[in-house]
C-alpha cells in the first residue's frame, strides 16, 4: 500500500501528469457543464423535443420556422439589439467620463468613487428590479419629482410602447460603475511623461485627450466593448422581472422569448435553434469587434 | 501687475475646481438616490410611497414595515429565504474558491502538453452565452433527479469558475518562481508546494475571488428559477420576485423592508471589501 502511494507521488511529480490532477476539475466541468451541453443543444436544435418524450429529428425546420414563421424572433431580437446598440456606447460613454474626474486620488475621490460604484454592485438585484418599477410608475418617483420641479402629467414610463425600453437603458447606463473602474485602471497606466511632452508642445487639453489618452486606453476600451456587448445581448432579469415584455413585446428580450419557448410551451428544440442562432450573432459580432481591433487598439508590442 | 496676473489663473482654476466638486456631488447624489428612496421608502406608510412619491424623508418612521415583511407569504418567512440564500451562497463560494485556486496552480505553475488547448477553452467559457447551455443542463440536470434541490446551483462551482481561475493565475504569476524552485530541490511534491507555499501567498486574490463569488451567487436569479419549485426552497431574491408580483402585492412598506433587507449583504461587502473589489475589476480588465 505504501509503495502504491509513493509511486503514485513519483508520478504526479512528473510535470504532466501533476498538471493534469491539478487542472482535472476544471476538464470535468468543462466537459460536463459547457462541452457537451453545447453539443447537446446543437443536436436539440435539429428536433422536436418537450422534454418528457424523446426527441424527434425534423432536420431544419425550427431554424425555417424561426426565420420565415414567427415574427417574434425578430421583433425580440430587434429589442435586443435596439438595447444593446444605445445601452452600451452610452454606458461607456459615461463610464470615461467620470473616469477622468477620479483621476486625482485623494479621500474626496476615494469616496466618490465608491458611490459610483455602488449602483454596479445593486443594480443586477431584484431588489433594484423590483424597486425600477416603482420609480417609472405612474405614480411613481420620477413622475414625483417631475411634478416637483414643473412638470406635471401622469407619464406612464412603463406603459408605453415608446418609453418603456428606455427604462431599462437607463438601468444599465446606470451601472456604469465597474467599467469605470477598468478605465480608471487604464488611464493610470499611461505614462505622465506622455502628457508632459505634450504640454511643452503646447498640446491643448482636448487635444491631448484625443491624441494620448483615447489611443492608449483602446486596449481597455476593447475590453469594455467586448464584455458590455455580451451581458446586453445576454439581459434578461430586467425585462423579465420589471416589465415582462410588456407593453406589446416592445421590452422584450430575446433572451426571453427563448426562456419562455423552453420552459413555458416546452419547445426545448425550437429554444435550442433560438439559443445557437444567438450564439452566432454574438460570435459574429465578437469576431468583427476583434478583427476591427487591430485597426483602432493600440498595440504596445508593436509599437514599443 | 505679474502678481494679478498668478492671482486671475489661480482663482480660475479653483473656480473650476469647485464646479467640478459640486458637479461630483450631484452626480453621486443623482446615482444613489435610487437606493436612498428605497431604503427610506422601507419606512414609510403605504399611501405616502404613493401619494408622496418623490420626496424622501419619511414624515414617521414605521418600523413596523420590517416586522410585517419578515412574516413573508404562503406561511414561509423570510428567515427561511435568508437561510436559503445563505446556504447556497457560502456553499457555492467554498467550492468555487479552492477549486479555482487549485486549478489555476496547474495552468500558471506547471509545464504540461495541451496546456495551451485547455486554458483557451476556459477563456471561451468566459464569453459563452449561458442560454445555449441552459436547456441542455437542465435536460441533465432534470435526468440525474436533481431539479427542485440546491444541486444545479451549488455542484457546478465546484469545477472552478473562469473568471476565477482567470484571476488567481494572473495572481500567481506575480509570486517568484524560485520560491517553487528552492521547494523542488527540497523535496517538496506539486501538492505541497501548491498548499504550502503559494496557497498562503494568494489569499488577497481568494479575498477577491469569494467576494465576487458569493455577490453572483446572492444575486442570481435564473439558476433558482430554472431549478427550484418549492417556496420554502426560494431564495431572497426568487422570495422577493414572488412577493412583488403586480397581482399580490399589497403592503408596498414591507416589500421594500424586505428589499432593503436583500442587499444588506451586498452593501456590506463593499463597505469592508472596496479595496478587494476594485482590485479584482482591474485585474480583468486589464489583463483580460
Amino acid at each position: 500500500m505504501f509503495k502504491r502511494i509513493k509511486r503514485f507521488y513519483a508520478a504526479a511529480n512528473k510535470e504532466t501528469v501533476a498538471g493534469y490532477l491539478f487542472i482535472a476539475p476544471f476538464i470535468i466541468g468543462f466537459l460536463a457543464f459547457s462541452a457537451i451541453p453545447i453539443l447537446i443543444s446543437l443536436y436539440l436544435s435539429f428536433t422536436e423535443y418537450d422534454i418528457l418524450g424523446t426527441p424527434k429529428f425534423i432536420g431544419i425546420e425550427n431554424y425555417v420556422r424561426m426565420f420565415t414563421n414567427d415574427p417574434k424572433v425578430w421583433k425580440t431580437f430587434g429589442v435586443t439589439f435596439f438595447y444593446a446598440a444605445i445601452s452600451v456606447p452610452l454606458k461607456l460613454i459615461m463610464a470615461l467620463a467620470v473616469a477622468m474626474l477620479f483621476l486625482k486620488n485623494n479621500r474626496f475621490t476615494g469616496f466618490m468613487r465608491g458611490v459610483y460604484y455602488l449602483p454596479s454592485i445593486m443594480g443586477g438585484s431584484i431588489a433594484v428590479a423590483v424597486l425600477w418599477r416603482r420609480l417609472f410608475a405612474s405614480d411613481g418617483v420620477i413622475n414625483g419629482i417631475l411634478a416637483l420641479i414643473g412638470f406635471p402629467g401622469n407619464i406612464s414610463w412603463l406603459g408605453r410602447k415608446d418609453t418603456a425600453i428606455w427604462t431599462l437603458i437607463i438601468l444599465s447606463v446606470w451601472q456604469f460603475g465597474s467599467s469605470m473602474l477598468i478605465f480608471l485602471a487604464g488611464l493610470k497606466q499611461i505614462p505622465a511623461s506622455l502628457y508632459e511632452a505634450a504640454t511643452v508642445d503646447g498640446g491643448s487639453k482636448p487635444r491631448q485627450f484625443f491624441s494620448i489618452t483615447l489611443p492608449m486606453l483602446t486596449p481597455v476600451l476593447f475590453f469594455n466593448l467586448v464584455q458590455q456587448m455580451i451581458n446586453a445581448f445576454m439581459a434578461f432579469t430586467q425585462s423579465f422581472v420589471i416589465t415582462n415584455g410588456g407593453p406589446r413585446d416592445s421590452t422584450r428580450f430575446y433572451s426571453v422569448y427563448q426562456y419562455q419557448r423552453a420552459f413555458e410551451f416546452h419547445e426545448m428544440g425550437y429554444a435550442s435553434a433560438m439559443a445557437w442562432f444567438m450564439l452566432l450573432v454574438i460570435g459574429i459580432l465578437t469576431a468583427l469587434i476583434f478583427k476591427s481591433s487591430t485597426r483602432w487598439v493600440y498595440n504596445e508590442s508593436k509599437d514599443g | 501687475m505679474k502678481n494679478d496676473v498668478s492671482y486671475k489663473a489661480g482663482s480660475k482654476i479653483r473656480a473650476s475646481q469647485v464646479i467640478s466638486i459640486i458637479l461630483i456631488i450631484l452626480g453621486g447624489f443623482t446615482m444613489t438616490y435610487p437606493l436612498l428612496w428605497m431604503v427610506m421608502s422601507s419606512f414609510k406608510a403605504n399611501n405616502e410611497i404613493f401619494n408622496n412619491a418623490g420626496s424622501l424623508i419619511p414624515k414617521v418612521f414605521h418600523f413596523e414595515n420590517y416586522i410585517n415583511g419578515w412574516k413573508g407569504f404562503a406561511k414561509i418567512s423570510f428567515t427561511t429565504f435568508f437561510t436559503n440564500s445563505f446556504f447556497i451562497s457560502i456553499v457555492g463560494t467554498i467550492g468555487a474558491v479552492f477549486s479555482s485556486a487549485f486549478i489555476a496552480f496547474g495552468f500558471a505553475r506547471l509545464k504540461f502538453k495541451g496546456r495551451n488547448f485547455w486554458f483557451i477553452c476556459m477563456l471561451i467559457t468566459m464569453m459563452l452565452p449561458f442560454q445555449v447551455i441552459m436547456i441542455p443542463q437542465y435536460i441533465i440536470f432534470n435526468k440525474l433527479g436533481w431539479v427542485g434541490t440546491f444541486l444545479p446551483l451549488i455542484v457546478p462551482s465546484f469545477f472552478g469558475g473562469s473568471f476565477f481561475i482567470f484571476l488567481i493565475i494572473q495572481f500567481i504569476y506575480g509570486i517568484p518562481k524560485d520560491l517553487d524552485e528552492a521547494a523542488k530541490i527540497d523535496g517538496c511534491s506539486y501538492l505541497d508546494i501548491f498548499t504550502r507555499i503559494i496557497l498562503p501567498l494568494i489569499i488577497p486574490a481568494l479575498v477577491t475571488c469569494a467576494i465576487f463569488s458569493f455577490m453572483w451567487k446572492w444575486d442570481d436569479f435564473m439558476g433558482s428559477l430554472l431549478y427550484l419549485n418549492k417556496p420554502s426552497m426560494y431564495p431572497v431574491t426568487m422570495a422577493l420576485k414572488m412577493f412583488s408580483d403586480p397581482t399580490s402585492i399589497t403592503d408596498w412598506g414591507a416589500m421594500f423592508a424586505m428589499a432593503t433587507c436583500s442587499i444588506i449583504p451586498i452593501f456590506l461587502i463593499f463597505v469592508f471589501f472596496q479595496r478587494y473589489l476594485v482590485n479584482g475589476i482591474s485585474t480583468e480588465g486589464l489583463k483580460g
